[in-house]
């Protein structure tokens, strides 16, 4: 049987034994939880006493008035809050002005319950916190074990694959109850639309299982002799119908042929992804450069766009999984979330680095540095 | 019975299938609905119009655009319903987590809706928020 604690902290005493009276016999059972929880209930009348109980007994919860007689209520929030302890802070109060709980959630109050509160109220309120308490330590001991990025990520995947099927299966459900009129040609756009999403549900199928192979290390490095420049020649070729139609201009600047020993795969997925977006997310007519050069024992590679751009903040999360800067200038343009992580996670690999260099509104430059020395793979 | 046609939603998502599908949903049953397809948009209608309800996604530009649009929706109009509506399950808490532990200002909304839901679940449950 798992247990909390919980602390009531109120100057009348028939409150803190009615709290009490509600909440011995209470038990919260959750799905995910093996058990369900059971409470221990502690008492103060005062601050000062309730922060003698905090240090000694260390309470999961702290159902707390604000008006005590000695130090407020909102003191002794923010002595748990300095002290930085594990306790979810539940403010009681009489004031249920939204006013009063905004300020106090915004010191670090979990919740507030108005007092005067039914049984049913405070038992629904220490319900949802207990599953909040309990979602919290899982998900510290997830990251303990390192499990929780993964679980993370599933939770977006799930989401990102969750939401084109939703989209065209409301779809599928319009036509089917004949929403939009009897002829097909009045399902022009709907369908249209649901091709779209199954295109974009495809391209990030596809980019996982890229992510996995790299991730997995499973499939063995095909390593040869590798022509740089032909590799971003055939990827500009492919972006090139792309940046036609909005007249953007591909150059190559490479002085002399560039070799490297590498998988000719992941080569190809670095340099489509990297001259895709910089057509994506470009201006009409503007200017794509991509740079390989060979110094010293570096392969240096820069692809440049006259795009949209950046903001710094931005630019910091580019490589993460699924991060995709969402704003006013992106909203149209699709992507998976996935590419630059993919691109990130390949050049890692060959003890590579990658970085972005940004200026909002007027373009991004990739930079990827690869030390060239025999692979022994 | 109240009548809930002619009442205003906004509705805010950054899926423009799903902005379409629900508006025409919700049309056909005579309600009244201003889009935002975005975090930024909604906040400008906000400031111009006071929705009867406001339905909204949970991640837009920002992981936690719906909890930041509640917060501003229940300060500026503290009578006004909000419903978020989100693929993220609820069962995995993760990403709930990861939304709320950057600012633990806890956010109420009024109800959280799984998306996908069968139209006429989602209507009564947009019927029943309205009734309160």
């Amino acid at each position: 049987m798992a247990r909390l604690k919980i602390l009531v902290v109120d100057d009348e005493p028939f409150i803190r034994s009615g709290i009490i009276r509600i909440l011995q016999n209470f038990r919260v059972d959750y799905p995910f939880m093996d058990e369900p929880f059971e409470f221990d209930l502690l008492e103060a009348s005062t601050g000062e006493e309730g922060i003698e109980v905090i240090n000694n007994q260390l309470p999961d919860i702290v159902l707390l008035d604000n008006k005590l007689p000695g130090i407020q209520g909102v003191e002794v929030l923010s002595y748990i809050k300095s002290q930085k302890l594990d306790v979810v802070v539940v403010m009681i109060t009489s004031y249920a002005s939204l006013d009063l709980a905004v300020r106090a959630t915004n010191d670090g109050a979990h919740d507030f319950i108005p007092k005067p509160f039914t049984p049913q109220e405070l038992k629904s309120a220490i319900e949802a916190i207990t599953k909040q308490v309990f979602l919290r330590r899982m998900t510290r001991e997830l990251k303990v074990t390192g499990k929780q990025i993964r679980f993370q990520f599933l939770s977006v995947l799930s989401h990102e694959l969750k939401a084109p099927l939703n989209a065209i299966e409301g779809y599928l459900r319009m036509m089917q109850e004949k929403q939009l009129g009897d002829k097909i040609d009045d399902y022009a756009q709907v369908i249209d639309r649901s091709l779209q999403r199954i295109k974009g549900m495809r391209s990030l199928i596809l980019d996982l299982l890229d992510m996995t192979r790299i991730e997995s290390g499973q499939k063995e490095k095909k390593i040869e002799r590798l022509n740089l420049r032909e590799i971003a020649q055939n990827a500009l070729d492919t972006a090139k119908p792309m940046a036609i139609q909005r007249d953007i201009s591909l150059h190559l600047l490479s002085p002399t042929e560039v070799w490297i020993d590498a998988d000719a795969t992941e080569m190809e997925i670095v340099f489509n992804n990297l001259i895709s977006n910089a057509v994506k997310y470009n201006k009409d007519g503007g200017k794509v450069e991509c740079k390989i050069i060979s110094e010293d024992d570096v392969v240096k590679i820069e692809v440049r766009d006259t795009g949209i751009g950046m903001t710094q903040e931005e630019a910091a999360r580019l490589f993460q999984e699924f991060v995709r800067i969402k704003n006013e200038k992106t909203k149209a343009i699709t992507g998976t979330g996935l590419g630059l992580s993919i691109v990130k996670k390949i050049v890692t690999t060959y003890m590579g680095t990658i970085s972005v260099e940004s200026q909002p509104d007027e373009g991004s430059t990739f930079k990827i540095s690869i030390p060239l020395k025999k692979l022994t793979h | 019975m109240i009548n809930l046609a002619g009442k205003t939603v906004l509705l805010a998502d950054d899926d423009p299938d799903y902005l379409f599908q629900i508006k025409f949903l919700l049309e056909k049953n005579g309600y009244h609905v201003i889009t935002a397809d975005s975090q930024r948009e909604a906040e400008k209608i906000l400031e111009k119009i006071k929705p009867d309800l406001a339905i909204l996604d949970l991640m837009m530009e920002n992981e936690d655009s719906g909890f930041i649009l509640s917060y501003k929706i229940k300060k500026m109009y503290p009578d006004v319903p909000v419903i978020i509506a989100t693929a993220v399950t609820a069962e995995t808490g993760i990403s709930f987590e990861a939304a709320g532990e950057s600012d633990m200002r806890w956010i109420k909304a009024d109800l959280f809706l799984p998306k996908g839901l069968r139209p006429d679940q989602f209507l009564r449950e947009v019927a029943s928020i309205l009734k309160k």
